[in-house]
């Protein structure tokens, strides 16, 4: 397709991948009309330090930015904030937002995220319950983390125990609540999560594991989180942080295959071939792990959504995609994940765990298919490019410190 | 405010206003220069903000961290010079910076 027949490109959904894909059009030569929709106030902003260094207070919102708000009118890309898609008509491709107005597209492009899931329990709409996801979430929060406060948070995934960290760091009292045995079940092994598990209880964070949250507690204001087993943890802030749901509604309306995420091909080309769907909306096969259909959360998903589309959009270089990476920032610890760990059968440790540096290197039978890297980014950047090309180390090479991660990756076949 | 140069590897030079406290990244990536992704937004996490300090401005610069020393071990076209410019603090004692980027990023 060349840029010739495509003259107006409308993005739903002005968070890091639909931001992205305005700027890497631009980038790539499309000079047709651009136009991207968004729900929240704020031009796209990084996610990511929400639970991190923005909600320590140590970054403002000017920092969040993607680009300056000056940036799209500069580059002519029509940015519609606080606005809200409503209707997508396919027959006439056309959108539908609040108010009436009909935009007319050749591509469409659906960049709608994903949306925190609520607590499913009476009282998860008291003042104090808090969900995590926007910059909105975030100011909510900010000024109720104070020294002493008594946080409880619900759900030990990544979301939830970065915000456990900064709680610690800021003097609060903090008890994560998680219905699994283990906090990170979802997102890594049991030994990985032991680790963090004990670093959180070091650092004074307490843990009830197995526990199922039947109530949160109060009149105007959360006073509590009461448990099944009939206890109760005395809360003045609740965080819920348990998990997104991909947001479809536009895709369910207007029929577009719909299978854990809008469902695409390799180029994020959903069941129409005028529409994209790119993000933590969408599910895509992935290249570097037999194609297989993965809605992945994370940055470089939404970054690689972007750059793909803006590639195919332009008819330019097919985008050359990168192993799925992640990363997460707790206390001093810095976490870097590389591939995707789901189907290891073991796992082969470089470093230990005490010394609070150490990699863990997931195989499936002899491929090397994953690696999670704390305070080790030799081992996460090496992981990540023999994953990318398909190379593996022998496990027994691993172990030998004597030898650098470099050298280890040079050898690799 | 401090002036960074940003020179392209094809020789096109970007002069940028950088706020005091940010990042050499961020005030390029806030300004679009082309060279510089750092698609992780500054977390030292992907190593693709990799650029080559002007030579006379090494010691203002200072010596990367072994963290970011290890990253930079895996990227390419790898100099003595090297950073990542997410790890190089703006401040006046940097105004007049100079640093250029690599052909590629991955």
């Amino acid at each position: 397709m060349s840029t010739g027949e495509i003259k107006r490109v409308i993005i739903i959904g002005a968070g890091q991948a639909g931001g992205e894909t305005a700027q890497r059009l631009r980038q790539a030569g499309f000079d047709g009309d651009i136009t991207l929709i968004g729900e929240e106030p704020a031009p796209p902003y990084q996610r990511p330090p929400l639970s991190k260094a923005y909600l320590k207070g140590e970054y403002e919102m000017d920092r969040l930015l993607l680009r300056p708000a000056s940036v799209y009118a500069e580059e002519n890309i029509t940015l519609l904030t606080s606005l809200r898609a409503v209707w997508i008509d396919r027959a006439n491709k056309k959108v539908r937002v609040e108010g009436g107005r009909e935009l007319p597209y050749d591509v469409l492009v659906l960049a709608t995220g994903a949306r925190p899931r609520k607590l499913p329990l009476v009282g998860a709409d008291l003042d104090g319950v808090h969900l995590f996801r926007t910059a909105a979430d975030a100011d909510a929060l900010r000024p109720r983390m104070v020294s002493g406060a008594k946080l409880v948070v619900i759900g030990a995934g990544y979301i939830g125990l970065e915000a456990a960290a900064v709680a610690r760091q800021l003097g609060l009292d903090v008890t994560v609540i998680e219905t699994a045995v283990r906090p990170l079940a979802r997102v890594t092994s049991p030994e990985v999560a032991g680790f963090f598990l004990d670093e959180h209880t070091r650092q004074g964070v307490r843990f009830v594991l197995g526990g199922q949250p039947a109530l949160i507690k109060g009149r105007e204001r959360v006073t509590g989180v009461a448990l099944a087993d009939g206890t109760e943890v005395a809360a003045d802030i609740v965080v819920a942080g348990i998990g997104i749901t991909p947001e479809i509604t536009l895709a369910q309306q207007c029929g577009l295959t719909i299978e854990n995420g809008i469902t695409t091909d390799r180029q994020c080309r959903t069941s129409d071939p005028a529409i994209y769907a790119i993000g933590d909306c969408a599910a895509r096969p992935i290249v570097h792990f037999e194609d297989r259909l993965a809605r992945l959360e994370s940055v470089h998903n939404a970054m690689e959504g972007a750059k793909i589309v803006a590639a195919t959009i332009t008819g330019g270089k097919p985008h050359a995609e990168e192993a799925p990476w992640f990363w997460s920032d707790q206390y001093d610890l810095k976490l870097q994940i590389a591939g995707l760990f789901q189907g290891y059968d073991h796992i082969v440790l470089r470093g230990v765990m005490a010394d609070r540096a150490f990699a863990a290197f997931y195989y499936k039978g002899s491929k090397l298919i994953a690696v999670d890297a704390v305070n080790r980014p030799a081992e996460y950047l090496g992981a990540k490019m023999l994953i990318q090309t398909g190379r593996t180390i022998a496990p027994a090479d691993l172990a030998d410190e004597s030898r650098t991660m470099k050298e280890l990756v040079a050898a690799a076949r | 405010m401090p002036k960074i140069t940003y020179i392209e590897a094809s020789g096109k030079e970007h002069v940028i206003d950088a706020p005091n406290g940010q990042t050499v990244m961020e005030a390029a990536v806030k300004h679009a220069v082309p060279g510089i992704d750092a698609d992780c937004g500054g977390a030292c996490a992907c190593a693709t903000c990799h650029v080559y300090v002007d030579p006379e401005w090494l010691a203002k610069t200072g010596d990367a961290s072994s963290m970011e020393q290890s990253m930079l071990d895996f990227a390419n076209d790898v100099e003595d010079n090297s950073r990542l410019s997410c790890q190089i603090k703006v401040s006046e004692a940097l105004d007049g910076l100079v640093v250029r980027l690599p052909k590629s990023q991955h």
